[in-house]
């Protein structure tokens, strides 16, 4: 396995300590970095409501893509009638093109625990799940050391630091399924089951794994509540901008000179991103989009550089925060053929259960297939537009509801790209196979 | 976390059912260990079939066809033993954006197989997948469970024919 090493940290890093002399495997070592310094004071000094309030005036929001206020969500499961209450961690991280979860669970596995053990406390409940991707075997190694030196240090187990909590953590593996990263396909693949999502509400805060009041975050939103419990709700909430609040880590990859993690406060813009940190676009060739939240984002175009990067910002330029996955593309990527990919990928990872997503991603990609190929008319991009609002409305989960997405964006900031498919038979980039098709006969 | 203290009689002596026995115990053989179970199965055995479908099935006193759906819906069990030697190729986005395609296409003409398929003599196994949370390095293939990056044509092409052409 590869260790991957941040690219850039900013001054105020929350979530990737500049610290190439932790050993994430020794939990002594994590105490240099004040671990379970939050955690201590938090089971000592701090009432359940007042965790909960101060992770709410943090402004802290879920970093596995909504966004939605972590302080809400645990207020909710705290107050939800039933118990036993769980937490899960959601580290499934499905998007392609997104690696900050894998290294935050490597790199960090002790914060990630810490952040989960203060959220049971804060909600009440005594027992979590970490749910990891399989394919990250590294990951799923030191979390397991983790939990086990924090057995034996009492950080986790009966009555933990002498307090009357107890809390115990165990993890679970993905099995390749990337619709289990939803939250309730998730949570019925904890329960053994196939992941197939279910709709809501009843939301897992009430109604989650085996039926009770359930508390779901991503990795990186547990990463963050330590440091938010040392330093207090202000110091969190003067970083970033006036709705998103701390910094986000990043993943660059694509075109782009310097590959690799950063963490950036919320509002830096893409510009910055990509030219300063990332060293812009190798091999003297052009900008063209930067693909940000995965198969339910969108590609964001040269126009939009200086825009500082937030939840709102990216929803108002029809992409999406996601997890964190940053794709840099140049001139040599078409953007039809990026649509297709997309829709290649949601079609296949549709769990078939609802009829708007298991046929019209299929439709979908057909069509896109057309137009790459240059068999397309401009009816079939009406028909194309048509079924992607359909699609988004219609389908029962995220996946189906964005899986028109990448389409819809292309389509926004790209327009000219279908159209040279259509009308000319030409790909602008030089990527898809038209012009073969004006010459001679070729199928696919 | 009640132990059940019957356990199921495996279909054979091979002591790799005892790993997989042991995660259902672990479990107290409560059918929300169906999942870690065919893990289990895969990691002993390299594969998930019908005998350890059926195995687990009674193990954890649920309907075979539950096993069945679980086991072919994640798509990382496999249904059929592996070749000797695995290549993953990543076809994530970022490693799409850098020529992923191109690698794919040219192990297929390699091995003459196409994703998901072994070659006959039964040496190599070519995969895909989505992402290997590598993607810096990309386009990134994994060749017996070692991430390569930047995956040249030319280094992989002296590798799959090491694999099909020696030992
Ligand atoms: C298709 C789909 C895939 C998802 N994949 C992930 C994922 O890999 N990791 C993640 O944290 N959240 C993922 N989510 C979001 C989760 O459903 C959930 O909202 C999130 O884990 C909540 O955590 P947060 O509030 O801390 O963001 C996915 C959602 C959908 C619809
Ligand atoms: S939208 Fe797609 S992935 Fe979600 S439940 Fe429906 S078929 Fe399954
Ligand atoms: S896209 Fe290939 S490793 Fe992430």
């Amino acid at each position: 396995m590869i260790e991957e090493r941040p690219l850039y940290i900013p001054e105020q890093n929350i979530v990737l300590e500049h610290n190439h002399e932790i050993d994430p495997e020794q939990l002594d070592d994590y105490f240099k970095i004040d671990g379970f310094a939050a955690l201590n004071h938090v089971l000592t000094e701090m009432t359940p409501p007042e965790v909960i309030d101060q992770l709410s005036r943090s402004g802290l929001r879920g970093r596995g893509g909504a966004g939605y206020p972590t302080g809400l969500k645990w207020q909710t499961v705290a107050k939800a009638q039933g118990s036993p209450k769980y937490v899960i961690c959601n580290g499934d991280e499905g998007d392609p093109g997104a690696f900050m979860d894998r290294n935050v669970m490597e790199a960090y596995p002790f914060k990630v625990l810490e952040g989960m053990t203060i959220a049971a406390y804060a909600i009440g409940a005594s027992q979590g799940f970490i749910y990891v991707r399989a394919e990250y075997p590294l990951a799923v190694q030191r979390l397991k050391n983790a939990i086990r030196q924090m057995e034996k240090h009492n950080y986790l187990g009966k009555n933990i630091a002498g307090t009357p909590f107890s809390f115990d953590i165990d993890v679970r593996l993905g099995a390749g399924a990337f619709v289990c990263g939803e939250e309730t396909a998730l949570i019925a693949s904890i329960e053994g089951r196939r992941g197939n999502p279910r709709p809501r509400p009843p939301y897992p805060a009430e109604h989650g794994l085996f039926g009770c009041p359930t508390l779901i975050n991503n990795v990186e939103t547990f990463a963050n509540v330590a440091p938010i419990l040392r330093n207090g709700a202000e110091w969190f909430a003067s970083i970033g901008t006036e709705k998103s609040k701390g910094t986000k880590v990043f993943a660059l990859s694509g075109r782009i000179a310097r590959a690799g993690l950063i963490e950036v406060p919320m509002g830096t813009t893409l510009r910055e991103i990509v030219f300063e940190i990332g060293g812009g676009i190798p091999d003297g060739k052009a900008y063209k989009a930067v693909q940000t939240g995965g198969p339910s984002g969108g590609c964001i175009p040269s126009d939009y550089l200086d825009v500082p990067v937030d939840y709102e910002s990216l929803l108002n330029l029809g992409s999406f925060m996601g997890s964190g996955g940053m794709i840099v593309m140049d001139e040599t990527s078409c953007m039809v053929d990026v649509a297709r990919y997309f829709m290649e990928f949601c079609m296949s990872e549709s769990c078939g259960k609802c009829v708007p997503c298991r046929v019209g991603t299929a439709q979908m990609y057909q069509l896109l297939t057309k137009i790459v190929h240059g068999d397309a008319t401009l009816n079939d991009l009406a028909l194309l537009e048509t079924l992607c609002d359909m699609v988004r409305t219609t389908s029962l989960c995220g996946l189906g509801q964005g899986a028109p997405n990448p389409v819809m964006s292309t389509l926004r900031y790209f327009r000219d790209e279908y159209i040279a498919h259509i009308v000319e038979k030409r790909c602008p980039a030089g990527v898809c196979p038209v012009h073969k098709h004006v010459q001679q006969e070729v199928s696919a | 976390m009640q132990p059940i203290s019957t356990k199921p009689t495996p279909p054979s002596d091979d002591k790799r059912w005892r790993i997989v026995t042991a995660t259902m115990r672990r479990h107290g053989f409560r059918p929300d260990a169906l999942i870690e179970t065919l893990h289990s199965v895969q990691e002993a055995f390299g594969y998930v079939d019908d005998e350890a479908m059926r195995f687990v099935a009674r193990g954890l006193q649920l309907p075979p066809s539950r096993v069945y759906g679980a086991a072919t819906f994640y798509n990382y069990f496999m249904l059929k033993p592996q070749g000797e030697h695995t290549c993953v190729v990543c076809l994530g986005t970022a490693c799409y954006i850098k020529g992923a395609a191109e690698v794919l296409e040219q192990l297929q003409l390699l091995t003459g197989v196409k994703p998901g398929e072994t070659t006959p003599d039964k040496k190599v196994s070519l995969l895909s997948a989505r992402c290997m949370g590598a993607c810096g390095l990309a386009p990134v293939v994994v060749l017996d469970g070692e991430v390569n990056g930047m995956a040249s044509p030319e280094a992989l092409t002296a590798k799959v024919e090491e694999w099909t052409h020696h030992d």
